[in-house]
């Protein structure tokens, strides 16, 4: 494998109607490593997520994607490449079956035309039994309602579809936001174990504790700047505090 | 509905199952079922159609003013359905280009669509010229005994159409995650505007199209007909167990909707009851209906959660 960054983005620059929301950011995010991105509401961090994630495009600056140069034009685009983006609520349609949320958008087919086709249940079924299963989460059948799962279950079959779509970035925006202790304690399980699977993350969230412990490397915002770049051995609580 | 059957049976002294009878219920109902069935698909997907109606009787009004302007069926046909779709086309643009709420778009499309089928009919209604419509391929009695109108055919056909296309499609999934929770769907990529026009289309289409079998049935396009239809396509989707808030629904509950509708109306005309109290029993309905859909969702999530784990 080898050592240039997955993702590298110089100078981005993003305006909203007259609030200039990222300043100036240049990052790189390299393989085989988690990244915990860290700021209070409003320093830039979820701009910049929905920046890599295709939601939006930049004002000015360019990201790159192992090596190359991309514009992603929507969600579809920045999934293609391999970018998946877990939302802290908002990745899952809680009135679909778990089967049928594995592959919204991706669904697979028996035959199509122009795009539209008959679905192939059976697969789909049987992808995500095994896809739900790889990530250790046991759920009854892949006919289940999201909506009656737990909100930390929701996110396991979340980054269970991410891993079976084989992503190459994963992006986990306030993943444990609004969750029980010990939910919250099995989706950092999941997040751990995305290192011993090599799959590079991106980690975003209010509770710094969260951050440190499963990240190898620290990125503070603040007003749209990047504030602090460090791995976790060189920083300390205190310090990511200060600079916040 | 079968005790409604047996009630209505009994209380009409026999007519209500008879072959006449059926034959006429046979013959209405596709019209007020492929206008629920529209319906039924644009409230899964997250939005209303309350114009319906008024295109009930814009599209078959084009078309038989076409008609009387010399132009051969398909063509004309082919227009007023054209017609339908546009106005779809129309409330899907303006709703999700705006981001107003389709209740909305669609009352005004409601007023504006009624009231160019008044102004294209000139206040006098054409006649159709009966010779040029190929009835045979619409509205006459096919069937054992002739029970069914070709209508009937072309209902069924469009009903197991549509539910394939909502259970068994990639679209008809992108359709359920856009209306059951429309972040979700954008962040997956799916194209959940286009996904909303579409499915707007599809309604007019299907409520332009049902409003031409009624007129070829009657053989008059009436400027009037159709009025007061988008209510109670609503409410048979609601009583077919389709969420306001989106994302839950089947069309065959839209259909068993539609169904219930014209049998209670045809049950009490029947059964000797005053016609006007159709629409405080269609009224009762809708709300028992929705009433017993949640009290049903609640059981089933205790039940599940009891057994879970």
């Amino acid at each position: 494998m080898n050592s240039d960054p997955i993702i590298q983005v110089k100078n981005l620059h993003k305006w909203y109607s007259g609030v200039h929301a990222l300043k100036d950011v240049t990052l790189d995010f390299s393989r085989n490593e988690t990244v915990g991105l860290v700021g209070d509401n409003g320093a830039g961090k979820s701009t910049l997520i929905n920046l890599l994630s295709g939601m939006q495009s930049p004002t000015e600056g360019e990201i790159f994607f192992e090596g190359n140069k991309v514009s992603f034009k929507g969600p579809a685009d920045a999934m293609e490449a391999g970018i998946e983006t877990i939302y802290q609520y908002n990745s899952m349609v809680p009135t679909m079956s778990i089967a049928r949320n594995m592959f919204i958008g991706r669904e697979p087919m028996k035959y199509s035309i122009g795009g539209i086709g008959i679905l192939d249940t059976k697969k789909m079924a049987v992808e995500s039994v095994q896809a739900i299963a790889d990530v250790d989460l046991h759920l009854r059948s892949p006919d289940a309602l999201v909506g009656e799962l737990s909100g930390g279950q929701r996110q396991g079959v979340a980054i269970a579809r991410a891993m079976h779509f084989k992503s190459k970035v994963m992006i986990l925006d306030e993943p444990t936001n609004h969750l029980a202790v010990k939910e919250t304690q099995k989706v950092l399980g999941f997040i751990k174990s995305l290192k011993t699977l090599g799959i590079p993350g991106i980690f975003i969230s209010h509770n710094i504790h969260h951050v440190f412990e499963c990240c190898d490397r620290m990125v503070a915002m603040a007003r749209g700047e990047v504030v602090l770049n460090k791995r976790v051995e060189d920083t300390n609580m205190t310090e990511i505090l200060e600079v916040l | 509905m079968v005790i409604l059957t047996i009630v209505f049976q009994a209380r009409s002294g026999g007519v209500f199952l008879n072959a006449v009878n059926l034959q006429g219920i046979l013959g209405l109902l596709p019209e007020v079922a492929l206008v629920a069935m529209g319906v039924t698909l644009l409230m899964i997907c997250g939005e209303f159609d309350l114009s319906v109606g008024s295109v009930f009787a814009l599209t078959p009004m084009s078309m038989a003013v076409l008609l009387e302007a010399g132009w051969p069926f398909l063509p004309a046909i082919s227009v007023g359905l054209f017609v339908a779709m546009a106005v779809g086309f129309v409330n899907g643009v303006l709703t999700v280009k705006f981001a107003i709420p389709s209740f909305i778009t669609t009352l005004g499309m409601l007023f504006v669509a009624r009231s160019m089928t008044v102004v294209i009919s000139g206040g006098f209604p054409p006649l159709l010229p009966l010779n040029v419509i190929p009835k045979w391929l619409f509205v006459t009695y096919v069937g054992p005994g002739d029970m069914f109108r070709v209508s009937f055919i072309w209902f069924v056909v469009i009903a197991v159409g549509m539910t394939l296309l909502l259970s068994r499609t990639n679209f008809g999934n992108w359709v359920r995650a856009t209306g059951g929770f429309l972040p979700a769907a954008k962040s997956m990529g799916i194209p959940t505007k286009r996904v909303k026009i579409a499915c707007f289309m599809i309604c007019s289409l299907l409520a332009g199209f049902a409003g031409t079998l009624q007129v070829m049935r009657l053989g008059a396009p009436l400027p009037s007909i159709g009025e007061g239809l988008e209510l109670q396509a609503v409410a048979a989707a609601v009583i077919g167990g389709t969420a306001l808030t989106g994302g839950i629904g089947t069309i065959l509950g839209g259909i068993i909707g539609a169904t219930l509708i014209r049998v209670i109306d045809n049950g009490l005309v029947l059964s000797q009851v005053d016609a006007n109290w159709f629409k405080m029993a269609l009224g009762a309905l809708t709300v028992f209906a929705v009433i017993l859909n949640a009290w049903l969702r609640k059981k089933a999530k205790s039940i599940k959660v009891e057994t879970g784990k």
